[in-house]
């Protein structure tokens, strides 16, 4: 099983991309896209010498479903800073926010919430990877922004990724 | 309805990629200039999009499937350029 | 039941372009290139995602079979739109030492961008 399937996860990935690519749940293009999806990862095995591990699937939907939330709020509160309080009323600050993820995987898909989410563009990494740089459209309190990126979104990752 | 809607898509997508030109054009900085075209691209294939929903048919999609690889990849070959002084090292 | 869809799609369609047009209206207005990130990441992306819901419901309603090819596109510029904002990012503490001195300081370490890594690195697997 391990040497045929050696990433389950690119896989799915791939199957999913090629039934989406050809729009079509025929049974022809299931098989096309399952056998695609054990081929290509054998081939490109050696590009792909570590493997993600996931321990805790059930808690990557409540992920989804928290930062899909978030997204939402965070582009209906941008819009609103856009309109109404633009220019140099916005308390824009650099923050750096101490990491505890060690996988890079894991600080990956965190540095891609804090950009996706509310206020915040994740801008630089440490260059011992331990913390990450985030600059916030309006910050009141920049601590609390640092908490809630901390308690919200870095602990579920831990769960999930570590 | 779905044309009324369309209509004012298309009108509000226009300006908006006006609206890119425009910063794409006064920059001040390079790095500007890239944020405007990586907007500009996302302009793009929304009214490729709204067109593919206006004419009913689902042919537009592989272009804007493409102008979606392509706007990202060269957004991330200027920065990369920008960073390192080369795009492939 | 046709109808609920069509209120639905051109909903969508009106939401996703009056977010492209905020998106791009804080692309031209915001004063400094930080903050001109945040318009094209967060309001853009959204209205773009919008705009392929409502094809997908669309086209699904029409042809009586789901449409799949819209959610590729919205998944990878939700993937894209933050590691391009990322770099822009990168590019622009590049370009700015004025900047780099205002930075917070990391514990230990600098900014990658402007400092070269540690002997102990961790190492991309």
């Amino acid at each position: 099983m391990r040497h045929l399937l050696p990433h389950p996860l690119l896989s799915v990935v791939v199957a999913f991309v090629w039934i989406g690519l050809a729009n079509s749940l025929s049974a022809g293009n299931l098989l096309l896209g399952a056998g695609l999806g054990v081929l290509i990862p054998l081939y490109t095995r050696r590009y792909w010498p570590g493997r993600v591990t996931i321990k805790r699937p059930l808690r990557v939907l409540e992920y989804f479903a928290i930062v899909a939330w978030d997204i939402l709020v965070s582009n209906v509160q941008v819009a609103g800073l856009i309109l109404f309080r633009s220019g140099p009323k916005l308390r824009s600050v650099f923050v750096s926010v101490p990491l505890e993820l060690r996988t890079p995987e894991a600080i990956a898909v965190l540095t891609g919430t804090i950009t996706l989410t509310p206020g915040t563009v994740s801008a630089d990494l440490s260059a011992d990877g331990r913390a990450v740089l985030v600059h916030c459209l309006d910050a009141a309190d920049p601590d609390a922004v640092v908490r809630t990126i901390k308690s919200r979104y870095e602990r579920r990752l831990k769960d999930i990724f570590e | 309805m779905i044309e009324t809607a369309c209509m004012v898509a298309f009108a509000a997508i226009s300006v908006a990629a006006l609206l890119n030109l425009w910063r794409l054009a006064v920059g001040p900085d390079v790095v500007d200039r890239i944020l405007a075209l990586d907007t500009l691209v996302v302009n793009a294939i929304a009214l490729v999009v709204v067109t593919g929903i206006w004419w009913a048919t689902a042919v537009y999609f592989e272009a804007a499937l493409l102008f979606a690889m392509v706007g990202f990849l060269s957004t991330v070959a200027f920065c990369k350029y920008l960073l390192r002084g080369n795009v492939i090292e | 039941m046709a109808h609920l869809s069509d209120i639905v799609v051109a909903g969508l369609i009106l939401v996703g372009s009056f977010f492209l047009l905020v998106g791009s209206l804080g692309l031209a207005t915001l004063p400094d290139l930080m903050r001109r990130l945040h318009a094209p990441t967060k309001a853009t992306t959204l209205g773009i995602g919008a705009l392929l819901i409502a094809s997908t419901v669309h086209f699904t309603v029409a042809t009586g079979t789901p449409s799949l090819h819209e959610v590729l596109i919205t998944l990878f510029l939700f993937i894209t739109a933050p590691v391009s904002a990322h770099m822009l990012a990168k590019a622009h503490i590049l370009r700015h030492p004025d900047l780099q001195a205002r930075l917070p300081v990391p514990d230990n370490s600098g900014w990658a961008t402007v400092t070269p890594p540690p002997e102990d690195a961790c190492e991309p697997r």
